[in-house]
């Protein structure tokens, strides 16, 4: 889809974000950097929410559904449970490739 | 009631994530010995029931709104945070916390645990669903899992009979050790945990893991399996229309029955009170003031039931997160929040548990967004408005070859009216006083369960009871005063008009004439819309008595149909129709929204915008028809 521009998402160079993978693909959390997503939220508040549920540095995601229009939210396993968020707010969550 | 010789006896709460089966584990614990209330100060309902222990201690238990973290994101999960730290001044702080876990999905649900026991409270730790875990082939240690935590852990069933009998036997052992141990009401030292200490708490819950739980198990093949459909792009969002058609004709079609039953009660009731008592002002009060007036309101209960009964299965399900899933894209559209679908939904029976529903949605702009646009989705209140004004005036003519009628269409006309100003009113609501970001989506979609029929049907016989318990305090205390407008003072001798035209309701019709003249309205209209404002249905009554008839229920509804024929245009009868779509004529979800906004602002801007857009849309509706037909 049309996606977001340039993965530049905080200072992992070429790293990824949650918020671009496509259905099917799989991943592990490498970090949680709430910089560069506009929220409404205080600041620290969105890293300590997906930290509770789960998006946390080690966790397992892969992304199980896509709603419409634009693909948009996604629906992502983390570990056990699953998880519904939106790819604006996905990009604060830091992947790899699972091993 | 009292048997204790203590004063006060103990209470234990229960804490947990949402979806973790905390009121199911609730209900099997009490059973109907439950009740709600609110908490002082906030709306959020306050669940407390009691139970006798295996050791005949009689204890009070809280059901505490889910949450996944003592930081309160959400005036619910303040309730929790504030009664687990004895935050509360009118009560003190539970003497035993029973935290309740999920045993099918720990890793989520422990890390609250592993919160909560930083608090240093007494706490009992209940594996809650064993029997679905065992089933997907987890294994837990609950012994060493009690070591490494270092409080009581014990597996419970909730929908089993005697699935909770070890949690009892528990909080018997653990109130007796409370009662020996000094009464230690330290405040607790709780702090808002930083991201830093959250990740210490995750790495606990992984060390928590690693030890005690032999087999993660399967994860939830088939709940992943029915996705793969319901949360299709295409079959996902066909399947909910579906679901949301299937409601409303269920709305309509099994309540229809009871309402009938009701009706015939009601008038019953009013006949027996008119024979029995002589003619005079009491006998006035109690048949058209008082069981005519909570009469006009009781009816909806049936519609209520079978709207809340499709909610409550659908949230058991775990299919209200797919919903709100499905949707949020669409109603971001206009700014709304996915979890808005929920309220919005609720507001097509009543727009009162709709506006109480927008609680679920943590962001203040969000919610208020919300709770402005909830009276806007056609209650069943107007209904009985539609029905008389198309009965009167749209002719039953078949189209598209009788598939469908003339008058369902200008019925469906009528809601999509309702929704889509709705959508248009969010959209500059959004664009203008709530500016910014949505609240950002971050929710679970629990694996699907069968509904268990008792949570269900103690959720229903809930809201039977708040219903009800409404009716008979706000809605009788206001059709007291609506009969007083409407009765005194009382015609002059050989008044030749209906007796209410000499009434302060008459007078205040009269003076409003003028102004509702642009708009077509006649006084007779004029007079009905004054007692309309306590509930719009009653607005059919005073129409029945203004046109001098007697009749009740369907005849006054035909016959009534064919009186206003008779005497009013057409112009007249459609701009009457675009009135009641946004008129806020309901005091009951005024005062609901003042109570859930704390304040007299939001309902005075939700009153004069509503009004502004009624008197719009009939003026143009007025002129446009007059000028056309």
């Amino acid at each position: 889809m049309n996606g977001h521009p340039t993965p530049e998402t905080g200072q992992s160079p070429g790293g990824r974000h949650l918020g671009e993978l496509k259905k099917g693909e799989r991943a592990r959390v490498t970090g949680v950097d709430e910089r560069g997503v506009v929220t409404t939220l205080p600041e620290g508040e969105l890293e300590r929410r997906m930290i509770e549920m789960g998006l946390v540095e080690g966790s397992h995601v892969e992304v199980l559904h896509e709603a419409f229009p634009g693909r948009d939210p996604i629906a992502i396993r983390v570990n056990e449970h699953t998880l519904a968020l939106r790819r604006a707010e996905a990009r604060a969550v830091l992947v790899a490739p699972a091993a | 009631m009292s048997v204790l010789d203590s004063a006060l006896p103990p209470r234990i709460a229960l804490v947990g994530n949402p979806n973790c089966g905390k009121t199911a584990l609730f209900n099997a614990l009490t059973g109907s010995r439950q009740k709600v209330a609110n908490y002082p100060g906030v709306t959020v309902e306050r669940k407390i029931g009691h139970f006798v222990s295996p050791l005949g201690r009689r204890v009070q238990v809280i059901d505490l709104p889910g949450t996944y973290s003592l930081r309160a994101r959400s005036p619910d999960e303040e309730v929790t945070r504030d009664v687990v730290l004895g935050r509360f001044s009118h009560e003190d702080s539970p003497d035993l916390l029973v935290c309740v876990a999920d045993a099918t999905n720990l890793r989520l649900n422990l890390r609250l645990v592993v919160e909560m026991k930083r608090l240093g409270r007494p706490i009992i730790l209940a594996l809650n669903m064993m029997d679905a875990a065992e089933k997907r082939g987890c294994r837990i240690d609950a012994a060493a899992l009690s070591a490494a935590l270092g409080v009581p852990v014990v597996p419970t069933v909730a929908i089993r009979r005697g699935g909770v009998q070890p949690l009892l036997e528990q909080i018997d052992g653990a109130m007796a050790m409370a009662t020996d141990a000094a009464e230690t009401p330290a405040s607790c030292g709780w702090s808002e945990p930083s991201s830093r200490d959250l990740r210490a708490y995750h790495q606990e819950v992984e060390g928590l893991l690693a030890g005690c739980v032999a087999d993660a198990g399967l994860p939830p093949l088939a709940t992943r399996r029915v996705d793969a459909v319901l949360l299709h792009p295409v079959f996902g969002l066909a399947f909910l229309f579906l679901v949301l058609f299937l409601m409303f004709q269920a709305v309509f079609a099994w309540a229809e029955a009871p309402m009938n039953l009701i009706d015939g009660a009601v008038s019953g009731l009013k006949d027996w009170v008119a024979a029995t008592l002589p003619d005079g002002a009491l006998r006035s009060l109690l048949t058209d003031g008082i069981i005519a007036g909570v009469g006009s309101v009781v009816i909806f209960l049936p519609q209520i039931l079978v709207l809340f009964f499709f909610i409550l299965v659908l949230e058991a399900t775990g299919y209200l997160a797919r919903a709100a899933f499905l949707l949020d894209r669409l109603m971001g559209g206009v700014g709304l929040h996915g979890r808005a679908f929920i309220p919005l939904l609720s507001s097509f029976a009543c727009a009162v548990p709709g506006v109480m529903a927008a609680r679920t949605i943590e962001n203040r702009a969000d919610r208020l967004a919300t709770i402005m646009i909830a009276p806007l989705m056609t209650c069943s209140a107007r209904l009985p408005v539609y029905t008389l004004l198309i009965a009167a005036f749209v002719p039953d003519r078949p189209l598209l070859g009788g598939l469908v009628g003339l008058p369902g269409l200008v019925m469906f006309a009528l809601y999509a009216a309702g929704i889509l100003s709705a959508l248009a009113v969010a959209f500059v609501l959004k664009k203008t006083v709530f500016k910014g970001e949505r609240e950002p989506l971050l929710m679970e979609l629990p694996a699907y369960r069968l509904p268990n029929p008792r949570d269900i049907a103690l959720g229903l016989f809930e809201r039977a009871k708040v219903f009800l318990a409404r009716a008979g305090t706000t809605i009788f205390a206001l059709m007291i005063v609506m009969w007083f407008l409407a009765s005194f003072p009382g015609a002059p001798e050989g008044a030749t008009e209906p007796a209410i035209q000499y009434s302060i309701a008459g007078m205040i019709g009269h003076a409003l004439e003028p102004l509702l003249a642009p708009i077509g309205f006649t006084w007779q209209i004029a007079v009905a819309l004054v007692p309309g404002i306590a509930a719009r249905e009653v607005a059919v009554g005073v129409l029945g008595t203004i046109y001098a008839l007697s009749d009740s229920g369907d005849a006054l509804q035909s016959s009534l149909a064919g009186a206003l024929a008779a005497s009013w245009s057409l112009p007249t009868a459609l701009s009457l129709l675009a009135w009641y779509v946004f008129a806020p004529q309901c005091v009951a979800t005024l005062s609901v929204v003042k109570r859930e906004t704390n304040g007299w602002f939001w309902p005075v801007v939700m009153f004069v915008y509503m009004i502004t857009l009624a008197y719009g849309a009939s003026f143009i509706t007025y002129r446009v028809a007059s000028a056309l037909l």
